[in-house]
């Protein structure tokens, strides 16, 4: 079998289907078969899911997993950034592996406030083992965190930024609405 | 199929390359201009930030593709990394008919006469190649004024008293200010400064048959849907179509300038859009390519006759590569400063442009484009939270609270900083790509500190009540959209690339337009002078053409 790096969504589906109905042992092969993803898988999607909402938590408005990140970044893993594709299967197996080493659960399963002490330690470029090495905890959490950035603050036609959600919280006005921007906002913005 | 033969090859579309392209063309020479982009229109990326001109992480909106383009960057450490076009470290400048004049925030500045004399003003420094311009503002006033009222300008140079003199006023007036402005005007005035409007290559009133701005928020980075911003795409370069003289070739990509068994010029080599290779042959060639792909195509052309490239015989092809380090201030408001009344800049202060103590140069200082909702999550204060929900709550409430000063230092040329072709990596294309290194001269960050205390203090007295400073002028390669000095003009051909009216010494008939010319790069954006210098060359060749010189 091909890696699973090397498999179009088509064979996915071609896969899902054979083993269906046989036997298909690998637990990440059930995975993929399933995944609704481009390029992530749906335990990747888990994982990511938690790690954008820690770039932008929920408050009184929707946070990053809400907003569509996710999809966002699984989108452009499939497209604009391809190049970063083996970066995210080697991160995200990382965090996992460091996490399932030390405490025998997944980083999802964390509380948040635990989540968000894990990545300060990434963040600073303080994790211990040989996958971190060379500086790949910060570089790839500050991967992470620029992708969910601009996911959650760019244009909706890229995945993310569900309804023009962040938009709202910035009391924008979008689509801009051209010849129409000339008045002026009361300082509540309302 | 063999091309027509031409009388003249303009090579890139772009602010001087466009300029060129009319003025041979109106004085009835036949012409090619070569881009290697296409049209860009509004549609195609709109109003989305991730793949505007400013913020090119998706892509780039306006060319050049990562799939076509690639360069080499020299790290501080010796190592060297591959970079795409949608990467900051590529120093793009945007590939379509227009070039950066499509989506640039447009601010259209003359230099002033200090720029041209900079080794007159302040003397040699230590590790610089500073040197003054073998022609003064007085030989180039006359070109502004074309670039001004051609492709048009709005402004009041009145209220700038540190302005070069000017016969001409400006052929549009000024922009009103938005609420961030006037705050600013009135605070600069309060300090004993002496505030005025940009002047700006676009609508103010309905010109040359185009109607008015109609003052969005996105519009530095984008193109205009209502075409209000003067390019050369809507202004010289439909000219040049029009009078008959002139082939637009879009999608084309010049490769290499081709030299015959006696060593002359006659034309260019390139890809067609099809990527077949064709070869366009002219009496005389001019290269508008920027400052480092005008480089890139002098180095690559090698021949018997030019073993290092052509014009690069004392080895100064692709060197003082300069653009600008973008030093200032941001400050916070208690109120909402922003208004929703784009595109934001409108106010400047050229207070500190010259004759600062103990400072090569200076610049200008502004109020800022207004910041696309994914760019200020980079604007934070020293040591606050840039994720989670602090820095969430912080984008919530200080977007429409925060102004920013700032502007382009005028860097110090150094000889190091340069643009080379890498002897292995090549592009889709199979040409050899660009390879850049270099960093700033060390005394930049001094001026940059200087600049970013003025605009400090400026925000603080308009109301700011939390500011900070991001200074400009660290270590790295400066180009970038500002990208200048790589075939410096000059009148001794040991220490500089062309003569005084662009055209490549020794080479009687192979001309550059572009930034590539400028022999420092102002305290200034640059676009105007490269324009300026569109109609020096283009006006000069036009002029000894119909005197019945042919550049043999």
């Amino acid at each position: 079998m091909d890696k699973p790096t090397k498999l179009t969504r088509r064979r996915f589906i071609a896969l899902s289907v054979l083993s269906a109905g046989g036997t298909c042992l690998l637990s990440r092969c059930a995975n993929q078969a399933l995944s609704p993803w481009r390029f992530i898988t749906v335990g990747e999607s888990n994982l990511l899911d938690a790690l954008v909402e820690q770039i932008i938590p929920t408050d009184d408005w929707p946070g990053g997993r809400d907003a569509g990140v996710t999809n966002f970044i699984d989108r452009q893993l499939a497209g604009a950034y391809s190049r970063y594709q083996e970066t995210y299967r080697k991160g995200l197996l990382a965090i996992q592996e460091t996490c399932t080493a030390k405490f025998h659960k997944r980083f999802e399963e964390f509380s948040f406030e635990e989540q968000t002490q894990f990545l300060k330690i990434m963040e600073g470029g303080k994790m211990e083992g040989r996958q971190w090495g060379d500086g790949f905890d910060r570089y790839f959490f500050r991967l992470i965190r620029d992708h969910s950035m601009q996911g959650f603050y760019g244009s909706p036609r890229h995945g993310g930024n569900k309804d023009n959600i962040s938009y709202k919280m910035m009391k924008l006005d979008y689509p801009v609405i051209i010849g129409q921007n000339r008045y002026i906002l009361k300082s509540d913005g309302k | 199929m063999v091309n027509k033969h031409v009388n003249a090859i303009v090579v890139g579309a772009g602010a001087g390359g466009g300029i060129v392209a009319k003025e041979l063309s109106v004085a009835g020479l036949s012409v090619v201009l070569f881009e290697r982009g296409g049209w860009a229109t509004y549609d195609d990326s709109d109003t989305d930030e991730l793949r505007s001109q400013r913020t090119t992480v998706l892509g780039n909106g306006y060319g050049p593709d990562d799939l076509h383009y690639k360069r080499v960057v020299v790290n501080n450490d010796g190592t060297t990394t591959t970079v795409l076009p949608s990467e900051g470290s590529y120093n793009n400048i945007a590939a379509c008919v227009g070039s950066g004049t499509v989506s640039y925030g447009a601010m259209a500045w003359r230099f002033m006469q200090e720029d041209f004399k900079l080794k007159t003003t302040y003397g040699s420094i230590e590790g610089s190649t500073l040197e003054d311009w073998p022609l003064t503002y007085e030989d180039l006033e006359s070109c502004y004024e074309k670039a001004e009222w051609e492709i048009g300008v709005a402004g009041d140079a009145t209220q700038n008293p540190f302005g070069a003199p000017r016969k001409k006023p400006y052929p549009m007036p000024p922009f009103s200010h938005n609420r961030e402005a006037k705050l600013m005007v009135d605070a600069a005035k309060r300090l004993g400064y002496h505030p005025f409007p940009i002047p700006m290559l676009r609508n103010s009133i309905p010109y040359h048959g185009r109607p008015a701005c109609i003052r969005m928020r996105t519009c530095c980075g984008f193109a205009c849907p209502v075409n209000a911003k003067c390019g050369t795409h809507n202004t010289v370069i439909p000219i040049a179509i029009g009078s008959g003289n002139c082939e637009l070739r879009i999608n084309s990509v010049v490769s290499e300038i081709l030299v015959n068994d006696q060593g002359k010029i006659t034309g260019v080599t390139y890809f067609d859009e099809k990527n077949n290779k064709q070869n366009q042959t002219a009496d005389l060639v001019v290269i508008s390519a920027s400052a480092t792909e005008t480089a890139r195509l002098l180095l690559n052309s090698k021949s018997k006759f030019f073993p290092k490239g052509i014009g690069n015989e004392n080895d100064w092809v692709g060197r003082n590569l300069q653009g600008h380090a973008y030093t200032g201030a941001y400050g916070i408001f208690e109120e909402e400063v922003y208004d929703d009344f784009g595109p934001g800049a409108s106010v400047a202060i050229s207070d500190f442009n010259h004759h600062n103590p103990g400072i090569m140069g200076g610049g200008v200082l502004c109020n800022e484009f207004i910041r696309m909702p994914y760019l200020f999550t980079g604007v934070r204060p020293p040591g606050a939270a840039r994720w989670g929900k602090e820095h969430k709550t912080f984008q919530r409430l200080n977007f429409k609270r925060v102004a920013q000063a700032v502007g382009p230092y005028q860097e110090i040329p150094k000889f190091e900083s340069r643009v080379e072709v890498d002897p292995t990596v090549k592009d889709f294309r199979g040409i050899p790509v660009v390879r850049l290194s270099g960093t700033r001269h060390e005394k930049d960050i001094e001026g940059c500190r200087f600049m970013s205390e003025k605009a400090e203090l400026w925000l603080k007295e308009a109301g700011a009540v939390h500011t900070w400073q991001s200074v400009g002028g660290g270590k790295g390669i400066s180009g970038g959209q500002h990208q200048a000095g790589t075939c410096r003009m000059g009148n001794d051909p040991k220490t500089s690339v062309t003569d005084k009216y662009g055209r490549i010494h020794a080479v009687p008939n192979l001309f550059v337009a572009d930034g590539s010319l400028n022999v420092s790069n102002g305290g200034f954006n640059p676009v105007l002078t490269i324009m300026a210098l569109g109609f020096r060359v283009g006006g000069y060749i036009a002029g000894e053409w119909l005197k019945g010189n042919r550049f043999k």
